[in-house]
Parts: structure tokens; C-alpha cells; sequence
């Protein structure tokens, strides 16, 4: 299977945006105490989705991956996203 | 003539039948506009209910916005046609970018559902006409994703242009903060509902139809019931074309 003709495998990481209130990072955070953990701070709770891309180059499935990631997997209001490449197609 | 207010069901839409039925009262002709449908059924006015529209994965509303019901009242909504969301249609409403801020997880992280106060910012909306007064009313809420967030030029905005139309208010009828019990989720400047610029579409995440008759506590929310039943019949009398346009 060679990388460059695909399928393409991604992730896409979806986290709110600095400044957003992030109620769940809070609580999170706030729960450290209990296990004994300290100096753990600013615990930010996001997404994470992987999918398979069927296109002719990864520059074309990556062109698909942003569009989806902007307006549908993360709200740019609220949410930042990154995408990240993964290896292997991944299981289908 | 009784005038044609279509209200929106989504797989996981549960409030279409109360809403329905809070339009009936207020003397309506409500009809049902399934989201796979992509006409509008010549409906003066549209109300997207509460609910869980698709489950609310991924995010509350999202899912709902690429419907094709929601595309037909993107066009409706875009081309001035009535359009109220109340809680869950609210979401879906900010999630289609047709009402301004979104709406984030409770300050709190819980569910909330109870009884709020909430006052009309102005009189002069097509979804608070009815109002005699810009007195406080009360009705219930019930939702997990309710805390309205807009950054702080947008909240600015908003509240120059008169775009928030209804705000929590605590028992002594101030504003109520983020943090103070009377609110609910947490909303930013105590925001429970908005308005687009143009003033015809708005979103809240109170429930005026759970606020329908004395027997259920409060039948506050019946004025804002009854301004969008008056609005829309007034549309209906005057353009005719525009608003029932099939599409």
C-alpha cells in the first residue's frame, strides 16, 4: 500500500479557543487534588475524530479534512483545530 | 384566516408537539415540516423546537444545520421570513450562524432544568409586540448547553444594535451575572435570548411553550406565542408571496 496514492488516514484535534470558558478542563483540574497529583494546571478538554480519506493525493484529502474540520467538526467561534497526519490507513 | 406556522421535526425534536399545541391556543394554523423536506409548506412564520435534534452529537445543533429543512429556512430566514428557535432550535440557530454567539456547556456542567425569571430588553421585537410591559416572565428551562458566549466586541455590538431581546433576572429584577444563582447556565452580560441585525430571526433557551397555560405554572411564555402568531399574520396579510414562497 503506498502512501501517496491513499487511502488517507487523519485526526483531527478540536479544542476550545484561549479564553473560552472550559467548565470540563475546570473540573478536571479541580479533581487532581483527590489523586494526589500536583502541579498539573491549565487542562483544556477538546475532541479528537479520525477518519479515512479517499482522494488522489494527500493534498487533496487534506484540502477535504480542513473544510470538514472548519465547518463541521469545530465551531471557529468557540474552537481551534489542528490536523494531524497518521500513518497507515487505519482499520476499516 | 388563521395564519401557517410551521414548526420544524428533527429525529430527537421533543417539544414540536407542545410548541404545536401553544400556537393552537394562540390561533395558529401549525404545521409539521419534517427536516428531510425541503419546502416550507408556504409557512408565514417557523419555530424550531427544543429537543435533541440528531442526538446533539458532536456539538449541540450542528448536525441539524446541514439538513435540508434548514437550508429552505436558511433562504426563509435570509430573505426576512420569521424565524423563532427556542432552546435546542436556539443551538441549532447559532450553530447555522443565522443568530449571532453560541451557546457552550453550563458554567456548572449540570443539566439544568427549572423554573427562571427572564425580562423582554425591548417591546418592539416581532417575537415580544404582544407585551404589554416590560415586566419579568417566567418559565422554564432545560438544558445542558445553554451558556450564551459571544466575545466582547460582539456582546458590545449586540447590545448597541438591541439585538438581546430577553435577559435572567434575579428577584430584585437586576441583571442577572454569570455566577449568580438566578442564572441559570452561566450566559455572559445574563443573555437568554438574541436577535439577528435584522430583527427577524431570534433564539432563546427558555421555553415560552412550556409557559402556555396557568395550569402548568406559568403562562407567561403565551405573549411571546402570541407576538409571533400577530407578526407572522400581519406578513401574511401584507407580502403574501415572500413568506409562503415554496422553495
Amino acid at each position: 500500500m503506498s502512501d501517496s496514492t491513499g487511502p488517507f488516514r487523519f485526526a483531527v484535534n478540536v479544542t476550545p479557543k484561549p479564553g473560552i470558558l472550559d467548565p470540563q478542563g475546570r473540573a478536571v483540574e479541580s479533581s487532581l487534588g483527590h489523586l494526589g497529583i500536583e502541579g498539573v494546571r491549565d487542562v483544556h478538554v477538546g475532541r479528537r475524530v479520525e477518519l479515512t480519506v479517499e482522494a488522489a493525493d494527500e493534498a487533496a484529502a487534506r484540502a477535504v479534512v480542513e473544510r470538514l474540520a472548519g465547518e463541521l467538526l469545530s465551531n471557529p467561534l468557540i474552537e481551534a483545530f489542528s490536523i494531524e497526519r497518521l500513518g497507515g490507513e487505519g482499520s476499516r | 384566516m388563521t395564519v401557517r406556522v410551521g414548526v420544524v421535526v428533527f429525529p430527537g425534536s421533543n417539544c414540536d408537539r407542545d410548541t404545536i399545541h401553544a400556537l393552537t391556543l394562540a390561533g395558529a394554523d401549525p404545521v409539521e415540516l419534517w427536516h428531510e423536506q425541503a419546502s416550507l409548506d408556504g409557512a408565514a412564520a417557523i419555530v424550531l423546537p427544543g429537543g435533541f435534534a440528531y442526538g446533539d452529537y458532536l456539538r449541540a445543533g450542528v448536525i441539524a444545520r446541514f439538513s435540508p429543512v434548514m437550508r429552505a429556512v436558511a433562504a426563509f430566514a435570509t430573505a426576512g421570513g420569521l424565524v423563532l428557535g427556542i432552546c435546542n432550535g436556539f443551538q441549532v440557530l447559532a450553530e447555522s450562524g443565522l443568530v449571532p454567539g453560541a451557546l457552550l456547556r453550563n458554567r456548572n456542567l449540570r443539566f439544568v432544568c427549572r423554573q427562571v425569571a427572564i425580562r423582554p430588553e425591548r417591546l418592539d421585537s416581532p417575537f415580544t409586540r404582544a407585551l404589554p410591559e416590560r415586566a419579568t416572565l417566567r418559565m422554564p428551562v432545560a438544558h445542558g448547553e445553554g451558556c450564551y458566549y459571544a466575545d466582547e466586541a460582539t456582546l458590545d455590538a449586540l447590545e448597541r444594535e438591541g439585538q438581546v431581546l430577553f435577559r435572567y433576572v434575579g428577584a430584585d429584577g437586576a441583571i442577572a451575572s454569570p455566577d449568580a444563582p438566578a442564572n441559570p447556565n452561566g450566559s455572559l452580560r445574563g443573555i437568554a435570548g438574541v436577535a439577528n441585525a435584522a430583527g427577524n430571526v431570534a433564539g432563546l433557551m427558555p421555553h415560552p411553550e412550556r409557559a402556555a397555560e396557568a395550569i402548568l405554572g406559568s403562562d407567561d411564555g403565551m405573549w411571546l406565542i402570541r407576538s409571533l402568531v400577530e407578526s407572522a399574520a400581519e406578513r401574511a396579510r401584507a407580502g403574501g408571496g415572500m413568506v409562503g414562497s415554496p422553495r
